[in-house]
């Protein structure tokens, strides 16, 4: 192999093809236990992955194909969940909120001049955070009192961290063993070698 | 025709390909070599998934880099690895997939997926979900998804290397009978019997342009 | 997986009522209820989604794990808002709980993939001035569905390798080389589908129909 990259539109949509499915097979690894009806699963780091990898572009679009797919009835969430119920429960805003989760981080990777651990972790737990900004109002609207939503929501945190620091990891560890996975978009200099 | 005129390419710091100057009319040619010799990147060149940063490639006349899309009808391109080439549920819809632009039909697209489908010993799993097929079976699918576009070049980059021995020998069978002018890359040296011409790159340079035999010598040669 | 995803094959009215219409009344129900907060009328909204359900005759092998997850997020969140904001107001949210997922799975169980996949283009076709190409909605399915099918390979050959490693509980020495491949696989069907001639009608403005001799 001589690792040719190709820069054809195939390319990208390639791209966010394998990785909707790489975050539906991430809800094919059994739960760390469900709490308060939105279940504690390792796909909800899947979006921020997308979003740290592919960069804001081809990450959020990849989320998008996956909720559209999953909204037309293919079980592609965590527990073979699919059709409209995710999105009408009360985790919709949490699903939904993956969009912005990988656009976040994405682009906090991105416009970092450097792919260092610190700035990792920083976008990955700003784009936890986007999720949870649309997450936890959906849940209060749903309950119909915000600050209630707020304390339900509070259980998954500690999961949630714990997967934050993960996938940050994992980024780091993939953008060195394929430094040229994104293009640098500040400071000029083509990529190390 | 396949004419390479100081094709040369880098990616980044790294040279692959340097100076490549090949006018191929024959039939059957061969490009062998150890792993990152360039002759991989050197067959993309011909259907521009690689647009090389210096020198000029064509075929037939045409320039895939400026004409990509007229000169990816004409030249068919099969992989190693048939799991990542073949896009759709079945076997039928995978080959009918190849005519979508060329054939408007969908009736016709399928009867004419069935036809080469069958016409290569795969006519029982026109209905059978690819990715269930055998890996032989499997890189059949992917030669008759190229075929059935009835292309004038076929170009492989080493199409055998996941084949057990009778699915290779099988594959290669299948090769040696087409009409198309086939560029091979490979470096699985059983194939190259009733090649008319065989070019082993190294360093991404040609070191030798030869028939089969001297040429895999001389392949024997920089390998010890 | 199967292609036809979680869709229950039935003849009744729902099954064959129009794709566009049902999911507008669906997505009215799961707005409706979340403006309502008069049990009466949630729970009359809840008895009609169940007659949904006995209507389009869903077996109860499918009706079991649905009333699994219900039952389930009921009792945590009941519980939670029971503790939090009083009775009533967990009876109400129970109640929406109830109406908007039952109404949301029925559609689901009752409406083929191929059907929405149809109407999802036809409703995409106005934005085909914008560049987007609601035929390719189709294709976007297949081939997601497939590389799901090879990923999940992918992730058993890898976690074998790292087990074969003694790493088999490292999260790191199982995702990272499963992304790195899933990468590598992104790559070569980028390349298969490019050779194939995908994104060529985008860079040429009006392809010839016919085969060329």
């Amino acid at each position: 192999m001589s690792g040719s990259r190709s820069t054809l539109p195939a390319a990208s949509l390639a791209r966010v093809v394998v990785f909707a499915a790489f975050i539906a097979v991430l809800g094919l690894f059994p739960g760390i236990g469900g709490v308060a009806g939105v279940p504690i699963v390792v796909q909800n780091a899947g979006p921020i992955l997308a979003g740290a990898i592919l960069g804001w572009k081809l990450g959020t679009a990849s989320v998008a194909l996956l909720l559209g797919l999953t909204a037309i009835g293919l079980p592609l969430l965590s527990g073979g969940r699919g059709g409209l119920a995710p999105f009408v429960g009360p985790s919709a805003g949490f699903v939904v909120g993956w969009l912005l989760s990988a656009l976040v981080t994405g682009l906090i990777v991105q416009r970092a001049r450097t792919r260092t651990l610190p700035v990792l972790l920083l976008a990955c737990l700003a784009g936890l955070l986007a999720d949870y900004l649309i997450g936890i109002p959906v849940i209060g609207l749903f309950v119909g009192d915000l600050g209630a939503g707020l304390l339900q929501s509070l259980v998954f945190v500690p999961g949630d961290l714990i997967k934050v620091v993960l996938a940050a990891v994992i980024a780091g560890l993939v953008h060195r063993a394929l430094p040229d996975l994104l293009p640098p978009t500040t400071s000029a200099g083509s990529p190390v070698r | 025709m396949i004419e390479f005129s100081g094709v040369g390419h880098r990616y980044g710091d790294r040279v692959v390909l340097d100076g490549v100057d090949l006018t191929l009319p024959q039939s059957r040619v061969a490009l062998i070599g150890a792993n990152g010799s360039g002759k991989s990147t050197l067959a993309r060149t011909v259907n521009g998934l690689v647009t090389p940063t210096e020198g000029t490639v064509r075929v037939d006349g045409r320039d895939p880099a400026r004409q990509g899309s007229a000169v990816r009808r004409r030249v068919g391109f099969v992989f190693s690895d048939p799991d990542s080439q073949i896009v759709m549920p079945t076997a039928g819809e995978d080959v009918a997939f190849s005519l979508r632009r060329t054939v408007r039909n969908r009736a016709e697209r399928a009867r004419l997926a069935a036809e080469t489908l069958t016409g290569f010993g795969l006519g029982d799993h026109i209905e059978h979900p690819a990715h269930q097929l055998s890996g032989g079976q499997k890189q059949l699918l992917a030669l008759c998804a190229v075929l059935v576009l009835d292309p004038d070049v076929l170009v492989c980059d080493e199409p055998t290397t996941l084949l057990d021995l009778r699915n290779k020998k099988a594959f290669a069978e299948r090769l040696a009978g087409l009409r198309q002018q086939v560029l091979l890359a490979t470096h699985d040296l059983d194939l190259l019997e009733g090649f008319d011409r065989v070019i082993v790159l190294d360093g991404g340079r040609v070191v030798a342009d030869d028939e089969p035999e001297p040429a895999v010598a001389h392949y024997r040669k920089l390998c010890t | 997986m199967t292609p036809l995803g979680l869709y229950e094959p039935g003849t009744s009215l729902l099954h064959r009522a129009p794709t566009g219409p049902s999911l507008l009344a669906v997505l009215l129900i799961a707005a409706g209820t979340v403006l309502t907060s008069d049990p009466w009328v949630l729970a009359g909204v809840c008895g009609l989604v169940a007659l949904g359900y006995v209507v389009a005759r869903v077996p109860w092998r499918r009706l079991r794990p649905l009333l699994r997850t219900l039952a389930l997020l009921l009792v945590l969140i009941g519980l939670v808002q029971w503790w939090l904001l009083g009775p009533e107001r967990a009876l109400v949210i129970a109640l929406r709980l109830v109406a908007a997922i039952g109404a949301a799975s029925l559609f689901t169980l009752t409406t083929r993939v191929d059907d929405l996949v149809s109407a999802v283009e036809r409703g995409l076709g106005p934005l085909r001035r914008f560049g987007v190409r609601p035929e390719r909605v189709g294709l976007l399915v297949g081939l997601t569905i497939q590389s799901v099918g090879t990923l999940s390979g992918i992730a058993g050959q890898v976690r074998a390798s790292a087990k074969a490693r003694g790493a088999g509980g490292s999260v790191t020495a199982f995702a990272v080389p499963f992304m790195i491949r899933t990468l590598r696989h992104a790559d070569a069907l980028g390349e298969a589908l490019a050779a194939r001639g995908w994104g060529d009608d985008d860079t040429r403005p009006s392809p010839p129909h016919v085969a060329e001799p």
